[in-house]
């Protein structure tokens, strides 16, 4: 209590962190309402995006449907709402998973040292050989294009992180006298990796998950723009910044006529990545003086 | 009384690797072949300075690291006749290589204190968890009969019921002691390592724990291995003291007989650096020259030699065994 | 107010008052602290965690650690030019030449002040060219002199000597700047001053008493001992004789056998050096062999002061005595003093012992005692006893 009391007065100190913790309050309530804002059709996948017609030209925002129509008249509003509560399933997805395996890699490589250690971070420096976006790229092609393949692409790519920095947190707590007290008292490894090492290893974990979250939406949506993730049609981001591609450009003489196509699938990528990130640091900063603060 | 632990011939090397393989080029010996035994209900010091090797031997006695070599024999009841005939009936009580389940239920019986309270404590657990630990991983108690019993122990120690739902960081240097000793002693074990126990607390509070472990050694029938490098505070609170060098036990005798009539060259030089709190006593200080060999590369013979003022032929090509030159009074030096 | 020592008084510390404002609150660590320290004199400064000694002792370089604040009193020293100047009040380019010249530090862990990435050498030619570079300029002109007098000086001697002057003219000129920059030239520059000065850090190591210094000169901290670190230390802190060497806690991470060798190098130094000491520590034995006077703190006050035999003999304030008792004797049961030591966020009203004193009044709990003079020499600040006020002594001497 005294603790989350403490975060508390440290976020209020300092005001970026408090812009950064309203845009994933927001995201957050728009993502759980999405039904009452933005109600689907019944019976039909309600990430499906619905649509009014099949013209290629984009319209303006009316009455209707306030935020326009893409390219295909696909309805921006309903896109980019159910967007947000399919960027935080995939996001949050990826990165639980992905720290879970960091978790458990990094704790064995951590843990038991030498040829386990050893096999298990050569494998993590093949994946970080390759640039992220590129690799991801690869597999998703080799898994067939889809959601399902983008998720399972980007926990592959994603976990190799989260284990380098458990492996060298528990090197760090390892040695402490009170993981050797535990040791003397009988404890198996078991009890001393999940009670005495883990929980005070874990905190530079979430603040790192935190931060990446914005990130993997990010990549998500660029493989998405780049026409590997979600079919046509699906709530995301990307895919709806993919469809304003030929109209970025505008009409002759009317530079900007379709702005909203872009702009404001842009904006709630930018904000939703911005926000993250800026929660992410203040949690930082709460947190690393916490710990030392003692 | 009967010896409640045994030393015999006792090593502990530390390997050293190197290259891009990672194969051993050394060893360093941080207990090298040691003998002795330490009474029930007595209080064993240890002295010795930093890297001699005290705090290794303090933990492979309890099992926290593996010997390399020799026997440690382990007596809690007293059923080992004062001198055991070699056999059968010593490897009943040699705990040197046992494993798993039998290791894990010795360690009841064996508890560590460690030096520093603030990082021998998890920051994130309560009091409470912290103290009923050895409790629940030993299968002796749960739940609301742990908390009972956590409670007994905690104000044996000097803390209250208020105290259970905190965390570490909250408390004093010498009350985060207190919890770590109730730690230890709350399956009662019968003995304990203490390893610098007061080096990190103020001197203010320091006497108030060397009274606790008296009081608790009476009322527990503990027995100590008191390590520490304060040679005063040895003196003050120990029944029997030993003191270490270089991975070797040099001397041991009664603390009164040691700091009156110390015998070996080192002891004397050790005794003469303390400092002596009384401005007009001006000590005759025997000011060792050179500094400390490695322990991955002792010296030949008696590993003193080089530092010795009395060192003789045979110094630098026997090691001197350890022996009886008064009643209870031992020391390893060719002079005697 | 006007700046006064008196002609035998090095540096006086006068109602220092140090605060740091943290989350948990304002934490008052020194709270009107007094001290005087004679010229050649050690002073011992005794006291638990927390008591303020080390914070003093930063305060007197100017280095309160943050988030600490001065926030009253002052720090009189007597300059090297015989000068008396408020510390606090200094501009940090003061600071700067005061530092390490006038005032040096040893502190407890020799390999944290140490730099893992220099040499030996290295490190104590900074503290020589940084406040002595004029001096061994001189040396290496001179020993150029003699060498082309003898007609063994080519070319590099004359374009070296003729560095050296410019530099001492003006060491930050540019062309300076320039010619150091040159490939085999720049190099060749400083040839002679490089030897100067190495042959003076491996004099100033030989006095140390580290053996083998030429290898030593070019070692790494990590490959030196504890007790050999911390020769190099002092060898720092003495490089350019200071008047005034502060030593926090310089044995306390050392053996007894190596605290021994380097009290003892301390007590010789001292002689030959002619510097004022203050060693603040927490271990009664070592105030007893090294100091001349002690001081006692206690949660940010100090509390007593007297010169070393009486205040073992007689101590005064009912915190020393327990203090001294608390030494473990063998033979004796051990006695501590009841209580912890108080938080300084809030800390006790009136005395700051009074919670842990047996001999509390009700007074106690209100008035904040004074340092007062019992004897000539013999201060404290506690109730049971009465006296002068300690800032009045200087005008009845």
């Amino acid at each position: 209590m005294k603790e989350l009391k403490f975060i508390l007065r440290r976020i209020r100190e300092t005001p970026l962190s408090i812009v950064g913790l309203a845009i994933v309050i927001f995201f957050t309530i728009v993502a759980i309402a999405a039904p009452a804002l933005a109600p689907p059709r019944p019976g039909r996948d309600p990430y499906m995006i619905p649509r009014y017609g099949y013209s290629p030209i984009p319209k303006p925002p009316s009455p209707e449907h306030p935020f326009g129509l893409t390219q295909g008249q696909y309805d921006l509003y309903y896109g980019v709402i159910w967007g947000t509560r399919a960027a935080y399933r995939i996001g949050v997805l990826i990165i639980a998973v992905s720290a879970l395996i960091g978790i458990i890699v990094g704790g064995l490589a951590g843990y038991y040292g030498r040829i386990i250690d050893e096999i298990l971070m050569r494998v993590t420096d093949i994946i970080f050989a390759f640039p992220g976006l590129i690799l991801a790229m690869a597999l998703v092609v080799a898994f067939g294009p889809g959601l399902d393949s983008v998720t399972l692409a980007m926990i592959l790519v994603w976990w190799p992180g989260y284990a380098r920095l458990i492996r060298g947190e528990i090197l760090r707590i390892r040695s402490e006298d009170f993981v050797e007290a535990a040791k003397a008292i009988g404890c198996s490894d078991l009890r001393i990796i999940v009670k005495h090492i883990l929980p005070n290893a874990i905190y530079p974990l979430l603040i790192m998950a935190s931060l990446d979250i914005g990130s993997v939406v990010l990549t998500v949506a660029a493989l998405s723009f780049l026409g590997l993730g979600a079919p046509e049609g699906y709530a995301d981001w990307g895919q709806l910044i993919s469809l304003s591609r030929n109209w970025i450009t505008g009409k002759p003489g009317e530079p900007f006529a379709y702005w909203y196509v872009y702009t404001i699938p842009g904006l709630f990528l930018f904000l939703f990545v911005m926000g993250w990130n800026l929660l992410g640091d203040a949690l930082r900063d709460v947190m690393d003086p916490m710990i030392r603060r003692r | 009384m009967g010896n409640i632990v045994t030393a015999i011939n006792l090593r502990k090397y530390f390997p050293i690797v190197g290259g891009v393989f990672r194969r051993k080029i050394g060893d360093v010996k941080a207990v090298d072949g040691v003998t002795f035994t330490i009474k029930t209900g007595e209080t064993f010091g240890l002295v010795g300075e930093s890297g001699c090797g005290k705090t290794t031997l303090g933990k492979t006695l309890i099992r926290l690291l593996d010997p390399t070599s020799g026997k440690i024999l382990f007596d809690p009841e007293g059923n080992l006749p004062e001198d055991p005939k070699i056999g059968e009936r010593i490897n009943n009580y040699d705990i040197s290589s046992i494993k798993g389940r039998k290791l894990k239920s010795l360690r009841r019986y064996m508890q560590i204190v460690y030096q520093n309270p603030s990082t021998s404590l998890n920051p994130r657990m309560l009091v409470k968890d912290i103290v009923a630990e050895p409790l629940v991983v030993q299968g002796l108690a749960k739940g609301k009969e742990a908390e009972e019993r956590v409670l007994q122990i905690l104000e044996r120690v000097g803390l209250a019921r208020e105290h259970l739902y905190r965390y570490p960081h909250e408390f004093s240097g010498g009350q985060k002691q207190r919890i770590a000793i109730a730690r230890a002693l709350i399956t009662h074990p019968k003995f304990i390592v203490l390893d610098e126990p007061t080096s990190s607390v103020d001197v203010s509070v320091r006497a108030s724990l060397l009274d606790l472990f008296k009081e608790l050694q009476k009322k527990m029938g503990l027995t100590y291995l008191f390590i520490s490098h304060d040679l005063s505070m040895i003196e003050a609170i120990s029944d029997r003291v030993a003191v270490m060098y270089l991975g070797k036990i040099v001397e041991i005798a009664d603390p009164r007989e040691l700091f009156n009539n110390p015998l070996h060259p080192y002891t004397q030089a050790l005794f003469s650096a303390i400092p002596i709190p009384d401005p007009e006593v001006k000590r005759e200080r025997i000011i060792l020259g050179g500094e400390p060999p490695s322990p991955a590369n002792p010296p030949s013979g008696c590993r003193f030699h080089p530092r010795c003022r009395y060192a003789k032929d045979i110094c630098s090509k026997q090691e001197p065994a350890l022996i009886e030159v008064k009643p209870g009074h031992y020391v390893a030096c060719h002079l005697y | 107010m006007e700046a006064i020592l008196r002609p035998d008084e090095q540096l006086r510390v006068k109602d220092l008052v140090v605060r740091f404002y943290t989350y948990e609150g304002i934490v008052k660590a020194v709270e009107k602290a007094n001290l005087n320290l004679k010229k050649g004199e050690t002073l011992g400064i005794v006291g638990e965690t927390g008591s303020g000694k080390s914070v003093t002792a930063l305060t007197i370089l100017a280095l309160t650690p943050l988030p600490g604040k001065v926030e009253g009193g002052s720090i009189l020293f007597k300059r090297i030019n015989g000068k008396v100047d408020d510390i606090l009040k200094l501009s940090e380019e003061e600071l700067v030449k005061l530092r390490g010249r006038e005032i040096s530090m040893i502190f407890q862990e020799p390999n944290a002040a140490l730099d893992p990435l220099y040499r030996v050498g290295e490190q104590v030619a900074e503290a020589i060219l940084s406040h002595r570079l004029p001096e061994m300029l001189d040396r290496a002109i001179e020993s150029l002199k003699e060498e082309l007098k003898n007609g063994n000086g080519g070319f590099s001697s004359k374009l070296q000597l003729w560095a050296y002057n410019e530099m001492k003219k003006n060491p930050d000129a540019l062309k300076l700047k320039l010619v150091k920059k040159l490939p085999i030239i720049g190099k060749t520059i400083s040839r002679k001053l490089n030897q100067v000065v190495r042959d003076e850090i491996i004099g100033l190591l030989r006095l140390m008493e580290i053996p083998d210094p030429e290898r030593v000169v070019d070692s790494y901290p990590h490959e030196l001992s504890g007790g050999m670190q911390q020769r190099i230390v002092i060898a720092i802190a003495l490089a350019c004789s200071p008047l005034l060497l502060l030593a926090d806690e310089p044995t306390t991470s050392l053996d007894v056998t190596v605290q021994a060798q380097i009290l003892d190098l301390i007590t010789r130094l001292k002689e030959r050096f002619g510097a004022s000491i203050i060693y603040i520590t927490h271990d009664m034995g070592v105030i007893a062999e090294i100091s001349d006077r002690v001081a006692v703190m206690y949660a940010g006050n100090v509390v007593e002061v007297a010169p070393v035999i009486e205040l073992f003999k007689k101590p005064l304030h009912p915190y020393t005595k327990a203090l001294l008792e608390a030494i473990p004797r063998p033979g004796a049961s051990f006695k501590s003093i009841p209580g912890t030591v108080p938080n300084l966020v809030n800390p006790p009203s009136g005395c700051r012992f009074h919670p842990r004193c047996p001999h509390a009044m009700p007074k106690c709990m209100k008035e904040v005692p004074e340092l007062r003079r019992i004897t000539k020499e013999h201060y404290v600040a506690c109730h049971l006893y009465g006296g002068e006020g300690y800032g009045k002594h200087s005008d009845s001497d």
